[in-house]
């Protein structure tokens, strides 16, 4: 390819993370920068320490709520789809459809498009808008799943296994490990939709996400603080806590709990052993092989850089297309949201 | 076939016995005819599939897959079924997305037809109309290994809960049945009669004895009893006989009912030599060296084998020491007393003079104190050179009729005293079902000479043998001493000074190549906590050595 590259004239590498020259901010820093564009709250692409943070007004809602209301000196929101000039770039957020608030951004600086992702999905979800692709020069992208063993099934088949299940085993309390944010609220959606009419038992970490997300308009089903029920009753009840807690002291006093996680890891087998889980759901708020493969395609993208993820197969992939791509081998990702590693217990 | 595959799907995952039954049950409830009786059959182990081999599959997916893409997803996953399954992409253009969901019955009847060059096809078809998980549970299936911790019996007592009846009813039929089983469940929903049973050779629940407590002597009369040894090997039931168009029939069950008759052609070969009797044996399945009886860890290797070669027969050939007949010349016996059962198994196995069956002898006593030293010294007590292989005496009532299950009363086994170590905790993981949020099972250790001074080497894993509040009080130190993690597994600090001992009471000890230690142990637990003991005092690696040149 005799042209250079459209990233590398847009973004650069840094210790901090993706950054861009011409309008002199970084994208999810993960250390404290003088500005910080992000993506979406998940902890590991929102942190605090840096001075100016430019998000939509549903992740500044979540980073305030976890971080603490100062955890940069000045915000500044932003609306899906309203261009905004920084210095000789121009940014568009647009939906990436991964939680509430999630976005793409859109870079257009020295006559290049370059899209970089965030984290991504194109399956339905009733709690955030939906993902929208974008034509672009150069398109930087997630690769959480980017094996061609991943295909997540509809999530609402999931959610039909955890009430099947309900109801061969309606004296055990069903336990299911959740991400706080996004997994969470997107399954008190998905039981809504599918008619359970009972309140679900919440663990107190995920009460601040599911009261945020209730007073931006997301309807879910009921919710009630898990330390306010009367343990031995929870037989046929399903009850949502953080993974780490799926496995821990506060559920002895149910009856028989049953373990059950709602992650797209769940799609291997060994994973969900490893973790002594009876029920595995595999929902995910990353995009799949496939929707990994279709988004590359639909942005008519020439050159592809992989942020995070499984890089290589993706990278292998798109080469056989005839883009150009890099893997990025960026540290950082993937800490908090389908997070891999057995993260500190809770007690509860 | 999908429904079959969710069932698998859970299975797979239910760690608990009384779990997996009622998943199987409900299965077994809503699924119809003759779906079910081929998802028994494929539990029950009734289904062979000869030429899917896994190296078709791999070749298949092959022309599917972009080979390097397809080493990154199996370095993942892991394992081969898996990673096809999930991995496999239907060709559109040939089917569209509207090809009829696959049967089960449509899976074992097109197998069981297609020549080798169908099977490609048939294979490809298959796997482009299932999902992910009907591709896994296809797999594993056409391959030969469900692997989803169900026996046959249990499979069997699932279908018996779906009629209400015992698991016992179900198998005096079971053999007389073919898959689909259309008579089985019609009896068991009440839409037909009992099937006969028409099996000649069939299995005959077998009846077990109660572990006596010490205590249990002030009730008991010896004079009541009769006293044999307790053999350190299989439990074996024997069963001959023949069919209507009087072909001879022998096999050999497992005390739960599966039959091994495949794993032991040496013995059946014998046993079936005997002619002209019709006849059911209950016995010790052991290995015999110039006579003498070989432990149990010479056993273990003409055991769990895939294949049995003539060389593994000649090796550790398997002979059959009966205690009791049930069955004889077409008569049922099991409701005569011992003592005429025992005559007539006497006077059987004097007839029939057969190199590879004797008869297990009867200990004489005449007062419990006699029988206890017995069963302390069997060697002098009439076990001779076999003395190393009996683990203790059985009691059976002279008057005792002989029924399934365990019964309270009629039969008690003495075990010899189990062996005890003092070992130190040094990893522990979660349990199961209602134990996932503890730490119930225990790695131990006991102390050998390092380079580096003394050094905790495990020896074993042990799971129970405390209460519940006891393993609330050990998850609670687990907890607090925990210096490291491996994913599930902690690290519980273990040093001279620090730590916590069990007491562990074992059965035996083998050779192993696979522990470092060297040792492995049969059934370990736990007999008592030792709060008060310092590691430093627990044993030494040497204690356990001592043991293996005695046995």
């Amino acid at each position: 390819m005799a042209e250079q590259s459209a990233a590398a004239a847009v973004l650069t590498t840094t210790p901090a993370g993706l950054y861009c020259p011409a309008g002199d901010f970084h994208i999810d820093p993960i250390r404290g920068a003088a500005r910080a564009l992000v993506t979406h709250g998940h902890s590991d692409h929102a942190r605090a320490g840096s001075t100016q943070v430019l998000a939509t007004q549903a992740t500044l809602a979540i980073m305030r709520a976890r971080l603490g209301p100062n955890f940069a000196c000045s915000l500044q929101a932003i609306r899906y789809g309203e261009p905004l000039t920084i210095g000789d770039a121009r940014v568009t957020f647009v939906p990436a459809g991964h939680v509430l608030g999630s976005a793409q951004i859109l870079i257009e600086a020295h006559g290049r498009r370059v899209v970089v992702s965030g984290d991504y999905k194109r399956a339905h979800d009733p709690t955030c808008a939906p993902f929208e692709p974008i034509r672009c020069d150069a398109f930087v992208s997630e690769a959480t799943f980017g094996l061609p063993v991943f295909r997540h099934p509809p999530a609402v088949d999931e959610v039909a296994k955890l009430l099947a299940s309900l109801r061969v085993f309606p004296e055990r309390t069903h336990v299911v490990g959740a991400y706080s944010l996004g997994k969470a609220q997107r399954l008190l959606a998905l039981l809504l939709e599918a008619g359970w009419d009972r309140p679900v038992w919440v663990h107190g970490a995920m009460e601040s996400m599911i009261a945020l997300y209730r007073a931006d308009g997301v309807r879910m089903v009921e919710t009630r603080h898990v330390t306010t029920a009367d343990k031995p009753k929870l037989g046929g009840e399903i009850v949502l806590c953080p993974p780490s807690a799926a496995s821990d002291i506060w559920l002895r006093k149910m009856p028989d709990p049953l373990v059950a996680f709602a992650s797209g890891w769940m799609r291997v087998r060994a994973r969900a052993r490893q973790r002594g889980v009876e029920l595995p759901l595999v929902v995910s708020d990353h995009a799949d092989w496939s929707e990994l493969c279709a988004t590359v395609k639909e942005t008519g993208c020439s050159e592809l850089w992989v942020t995070h993820g499984a890089e290589e197969a993706l990278v292998h992939w798109a080469r056989t297309q005839g883009l150009a791509a890099r893997p990025l081998h960026m540290i950082g990702f993937g800490d908090e949201d389908e997070a891999d590693g057995l993260s500190t217990e809770t007690q509860a | 076939m999908n429904r079959f595959a969710q069932l698998l799907d859970r299975l797979s995952y239910q760690p608990a016995r009384n779990g997996k039954l009622r998943l199987m049950t409900d299965y077994f409830r809503h699924t119809p005819d003759p779906e079910r009786g081929y998802a028994l059959a494929a539990l029950t182990g009734a289904l062979s599939f000869r030429h899917a081999k896994p190296a078709l599959i791999r070749d298949l997916v092959g022309e599917r897959v972009d080979p390097a893409l397809f080493a990154l997803s199996y370095d993942f996953v892991g394992d081969l079924s898996e990673t096809v399954a999930l991995i496999w992409r239907a060709d559109e253009s040939a089917h569209g997305s509207n090809h009829p969901p696959v049967l089960l019955s449509e899976v074992v009847d097109g197998l069981a037809r297609a020549g080798r060059s169908d099977l490609r096809k048939l294979l490809a078809s298959w796997l482009d109309a299932l999902d992910e998980t009907g591709r896994w549970a296809f797999l594993k299936l056409i391959t030969g290994a469900l692997r989803v911790g169900v026996s046959a019996r249990l499979a069997r007592t699932a279908v018996a809960d779906l009629g209400g009846v015992e698991v016992d009813a179900v198998e005096q039929v079971w053999h007389g049945l073919e898959p689909p089983y259309l008579p089985l469940f019609a009896w068991l929903e009440g839409k037909g009669e009992r099937p006969t049973a028409i099996d000649p050779a069939p299995f005959r629940p077998a009846m077990l004895a109660q572990p006596l407590n010490e205590k249990d002597f002030e009730k008991l009369d010896p004079r009541e009893f009769c006293a044999e040894w307790k053999w350190d090997g299989i439990r074996l039931q024997v069963s001959a006989g023949r069919d209507e168009r009087g072909h001879r029939l022998l096999r050999l069950y497992s005390r739960s009912g599966e039959e091994v008759t495949p794993a032991f052609p040496d013995l059946a070969d014998a046993l079936g030599a005997i002619e002209a009797r019709d006849f059911a044996l209950d016995g010790e399945l052991l290995v015999l060296r110039e006579k003498r009886v070989q432990s149990f860890a010479t056993l273990q290797q003409r055991l769990n084998r895939k294949t049995v070669t003539a060389k593994l027969v000649a090796e550790f050939p398997a002979h059959l020491r009966a205690y009791d007949i049930i069955a004889l010349d077409g008569e049922d016996l099991r409701a005569l007393p011992f003592v005429v059962r025992r005559a007539r198994l006497e006077r059987f196995v004097k007839e029939v003079d057969c190199p590879r069956l004797d008869i297990s002898p009867l200990v004489a006593f005449e007062d419990w104190p006699s029988l206890a030293n017995a069963r302390e010294n069997p060697a002098e007590a009439g076990a001779g050179e076999d003395g190393a292989a009996v683990e203790g005496v059985m009691l059976k009532r002279r008057d005792s009729i002989y029924v399934a299950g365990r019964p309270t009363g009629p039969w008690f086994k003495w075990k010899r005293d189990p062996f005890n170590i003092d070992a130190v905790l040094m990893y522990a993981q979660r349990g199961h079902g209602k134990r996932s949020s503890f730490y119930s099972d225990y790695t131990f250790g006991v102390w050998r000479a390092s380079a580096d001074g003394d050094e905790l080497v495990p020896v074993g894993k042990a799971y129970f043998g405390f209460t519940d509040e006891e393993l609330a009080r050990i998850d609670r130190f687990v907890r607090n001493h925990t210096i490291e993690r491996f994913g599930p597994v902690r690290v519980v600090e273990h040093g001279a000074d620090k730590g916590l001992v069990f007491e562990i009471a074992f059965e035996g000890l083998n050779r192993s190549t696979r522990h470092k230690s060297g040792v492995a142990m049969r059934f370990p637990r736990i007999a008592r906590i030792r709060w008060d003991k310092p590691p430093r005092e627990a044993d030494r690696i040497e204690a356990l050595e001592l043991l293996l040149k005695e046995g």
